[in-house]
């Protein structure tokens, strides 16, 4: 064990520290992830990363050394994993950890390691610590070659978008650092990546423990003639420097304004180059204009390139602004308003077909609905299993609609504008990761029909305003009762009304219904579509479901015009329900006859902020109903 | 053109700064005088130049810094488009709290209870920190957004996923972000930044003579009168500069003779003891970062 003062990046220091300056500023920066379990050696690898670079302090090693001996497993040597597995406690103590990232630098390069440990929601973190990661060392065990988690951490790797992959076949004294069982495994991984679509990969005899051809090549190799572990993270080109040879690309962050004589467009740069006097295109809009200056408090450069964060301004006054696109004129990337997309699902609550997310997509956030998978990926066996909805840790194919048309291009030419989030928007947690691949031709192709009868006039022959009455509320709170008065009282003054009743539109429009949560999601979807097009006719809509999620009512709120939705919330207690139980349900639910019941196993999340509020004891069905139509009339 | 490990630690950084305030309603930086705090600002000045900031700093006071960097801050506070408030905890000045007599209790009230009572008054909803990944081994996993609850209150289960460039801002009223631009940089990286930049640092950090004792295997400087010798204690001058800088003394001094930043990064390469060792914070009791953390300081 050399004392850590020995490497030669320190002997540069002391003995000429401005060469070593000059030489530090400039390395260059490699994101990689490594993926593998405890048990084939991932901690011990990258524990060795840390040491063998100087990464690791006296007074760390002297921890190092104290817990080596105490709970080590490598008699008297140190145990490099300890470095790294000093999150095993705060495990145990129910934090979550997605990934750890770690810091070490050689001559050339500064490196980022992702390292996601444990089993657990091992999808999760793997795809977050990829999706930032531009290589991958895939971690096997010498003595037992490729298994079925090789083959997981490879898939979901390429997935994410990283083309340089690092088979390193590890723990190679255990096997007496036999060629032929590395060729053997080399061999039978060369097969299974060729399934998926990885070309080309590195493969490279490692031994953790040992240091075999990690820092320096190893005499127990002699057989081996390709580069050590470090030799090849130092030299493997970037993927970021590719990016500065792809047509321009930079999302808007913020509108620099300080006055009326500056205005600036602030971003990072996607991909591509850029210049005073190169014409582009701002997206979506796709207005032309050419940059007339780049600005940064550096003074203003003639290029920027992919990488670099600046202030672009532009000859012209056009219209741009946070979640615009600017690219080259000459070569803009597509805006979609329906595309086909692999999402990840992160959350412990399932993905609902139907419902509402927030889509973000680097600095564009719109409304988006995520339509029942075409399949789920079962990650260890590769197969298409048929899927309803998405679980935590679910990969899936899904068509996915949007409010807004996005600015986008395929992610596997773009992580910044292919990639995206879905965000709850009661909750705001991040619930999913998505790749979009390309556009449905439908968006582009059905056009909205102009239609000469417009909803104006269809309201104005009647002589109303069109509304949509939406009750919500327990099973048996008297929504019907109620709703069925409101629009004999609204027909006697000759309103032109159309009561949706929840039970009825269960034996037609939505047979194909059940009730678990996705297929509610989707009730109410449908329902909000039918009452929209009702209001077009100019009708007065009544509906009476118990609609028990917030976000479903808020988004047929979003659907129905401005000022035309009343969310009128028949406010009852479960027990008043229960106690009435008119069509003896509740019973059933609680009998476990019944699954998936609003109030018993099924939650009612009541309104906040309705319009209007019925409670039940206080008002009789017919106070109600007048209540409700002074309400509207008024 | 490759751009360097710093050209593309600048620009994350950048990028973070400018996601904040398109996302955030109220965002502040909290000050605290160090070097990352100062490269802190340089990036934060960056990301929105030529604008002004478009955010104060805020400077968490303890009344107990020292001499040196009350001056750097007054320094930084006086030029053009920044503003920066500084908060002291009322309650902790009327009790008297000081770290001689209290320990760690004058962490908990001057810096962990001012902090909450600064963002709460004030209304912020984001607030920039000068936090690490490489600083200690419970940080690696750190976000870059760490959400608070209400009562700023880190709750591990809410933590959100992290991918790409992507960061989801969105909060409920009340909650609020801590957010970390520095959180891939090392310190051997943020130095380089400083020497490159020439940014502005505590003379602390160079080594001078300067009156000290030795306690309890830390080398205190003895800034002002304040300081309470005990039996038997002269202040013998030594030549000594900072690693880090917090409250004297629980800030410990290194022996040293490096004057300049290229002297001090080597003395950094050549060292054997990690930054945060002179610290006394870290060494209450185990865990202590993750326990402070969970109280709401950074």
């Amino acid at each position: 064990m050399s004392p850590p003062g020995s490497y030669q990046a320190s002997a540069l220091a002391a003995s000429d520290i401005d060469a070593y300056l000059e030489a530090h500023q400039h390395k260059s920066l490699l994101r990689f992830i490594t993926c593998g379990s405890v048990d084939d050696g991932k901690s011990t690898l990258i524990g060795r990363l840390l040491y063998d670079s100087k990464m690791i302090f006296e007074d760390q090693l002297a921890a190092l050394e104290a817990d080596s001996a105490r709970i080590g497993t490598q008699g008297k040597n140190l145990d490099f994993a300890l470095l790294v597995d000093g999150l095993a406690a705060e495990r145990e103590q129910g934090i979550t950890i997605d990934v750890a990232y770690r810091f070490f630098a050689t001559e050339k390069r500064k490196f980022i390691v992702a390292d996601t440990p444990g089993h657990e929601q091992y999808t999760r973190n793997m795809v977050t610590g990829a999706s930032t990661a531009e290589l991958a060392v895939i971690l096997v065990d010498a003595r037992l070659g490729v298994l079925t988690q090789t083959r997981r951490h490879s898939y979901l790797v390429h997935l994410l978008g990283i083309r340089n992959i690092v088979l390193a076949v590890n723990k190679l004294d255990l096997v007496n650092y036999d060629e032929a069982r590395f060729n053997a495994i080399v061999g039978e991984y060369r097969e299974f990546a060729d399934r998926i679509g990885i070309g080309e990969f590195t493969a490279i005899p490692i031994s953790g423990l040992q240091g075999d051809n990690i820092t320096s090549r190893s005499e127990r190799t002699p057989w081996y003639r390709g580069p050590t572990l470090i030799e090849h993270l130092e030299t493997v080109p970037l993927a970021t420097d590719a990016d500065q040879a792809r047509p321009f690309r930079m999302a808007v962050q913020w509108v620099n304004r300080p006055n009326q004589q500056f205005r600036g467009y602030a971003g990072l740069i996607a991909a591509g180059r850029i210049h005073p006097g190169d014409a582009v295109r701002v997206l979506p809009a796709g207005t032309t204009t050419t940059i007339s200056r780049i600005v940064t408090m550096d003074g203003e450069p003639a290029e920027a390139v992919a990488g670099q964060s600046v202030t672009l301004c532009f000859t012209t006054d056009v219209d741009c602004s946070r979640g615009c696109v600017i690219s080259a004129a000459a070569d803009p990337p597509e805006s979609a308003d329906q595309f086909e997309a692999t999402v990840v699902w992160m959350a412990d609550e399932e993905m609902l077909p139907g419902r509402t997310y927030w889509l973000k997509l680097g600095t564009q956030t719109v409304t988006a609905q995520v339509q029942a998978p075409k399949y789920q990926v079962n990650v260890n066996t590769l197969e298409h299993l048929a899927a309803r909805t998405l679980e935590l840790n679910a990969i899936g194919v899904a068509n996915i609609s949007t409010d807004q048309p996005l600015v986008f291009e395929p992610y596997e030419l773009s992580r910044d504008l292919g990639g995206f989030i879905l965000i709850d928007k009661l909750s705001n947690a991040t619930v999913a990761a998505g790749l979009l691949h390309f556009a449905l031709r439908r968006a582009g192709n059905i056009h909205w029909q102009q239609l000469d009868v417009t909803r104006e006039l269809h309201a104005k022959l009647k002589n109303q305003k069109p509304a949509v009455l939406w009750f919500t509320g327990l099973s048996g709170a008297g929504k019907s009762t109620i709703a069925n008065l409101v629009e004999k009282q609204l027909a006697r003054m000759n309103r032109h009304t159309f009561l949706l009743d929840g039970d009825n539109v269960r034996h037609g429009l939505n047979r194909d219904l059940g009730f678990s949560d996705a297929d509610r999601v989707e009730n109410i979807r449908r329902v909000g579509e039918v009452a929209k097009m009702m209001t077009d006719a100019g009708l007065i809509v009544i509906t009476a479901f118990i609609s028990p999620f917030r976000a479903e009512r808020a988004m047929v709120r979003q659907m129905i015009a401005p000022g035309e939705f009343f969310e009128i919330h028949i406010d009852t207690t479960l027990a008043a329900a229960e106690a009435r139980d008119v069509k003896g349900l509740y019973k059933k639910a609680r009998a476990g006859q019944l699954k998936n019941f609003t109030g018993i196993d099924s939650p009612y999340e009541a309104p906040t902020a309705p319009e209007i509020r019925i409670d039940t004891s206080k008002l009789t069905p017919e106070q109600a109903a007048e209540l409700i139509v002074s309400a509207l009339i008024s | 053109m490759s751009l360097t490990h710093l050209q593309r630690l600048e620009a994350e950084s950048i990028h973070i700064f400018r996601e904040v305030v398109a996302e955030t309603s109220k965002p502040v930086l909290l000050y605290s005088i160090g070097k990352d705090s100062a490269v802190m600002l340089q990036l934060a000045r960056k990301a929105f130049y030529p604008a002004p900031l478009p955010f104060p700093l805020l400077h968490v006071d303890t009344t107990w810094k020292f001499r040196d960097m009350y001056a750097l801050r007054d320094q930084v506070a006086a030029l053009p488009g920044i503003q920066l408030l500084v908060y002291q905890n009322p309650d902790a000045k009327r009790r008297g709290i000081n770290p001689f007599d209290h320990g760690s209790l004058h962490t908990d009230l001057w810096k962990t209870e001012g902090l909450k009572q600064a963002l709460d008054q004030y209304g912020f909803d984001a607030a920039f920190g000068g936090a690490r990944r490489d600083e200690e081994a419970s940080r690696a996993k750190e976000r870059i957004f760490s959400f608070r609850a209400a009562n700023h209150r880190w709750d591990p289960k809410r933590q959100r996923p992290e991918l790409w460039r992507i960061y989801n801002a969105r909060k409920a009223r009340g909650e609020s972000i801590r957010v970390f631009p520095l959180s891939n940089w090392t310190e051997l990286d943020v130095w380089q930044y400083i020497h490159l930049e020439k940014i502005p640092i505590v003379p602390l950090y160079m080594a001078a003579p300067r009156p000290t004792v030795r306690r309890d295997g830390l080398l205190l400087m003895v800034d002002d009168e304040r300081f309470p010798l005990k039996a038997g204690e002269t202040p013998e001058l030594r030549s000594i500069r900072f690693r880090t800088l917090g409250c004297y003394p629980l800030t410990g001094a290194v022996e040293s003779t490096a004057t300049t930043v290229p002297e001090i990064i080597r003395e950094m390469l050549l060292t054997t003891t990690s930054e945060r060792q002179g610290r006394a914070i870290d060494r209450d009791q185990p865990a202590s970062m993750e326990k402070k953390k969970q109280e709401g300081y950074f």
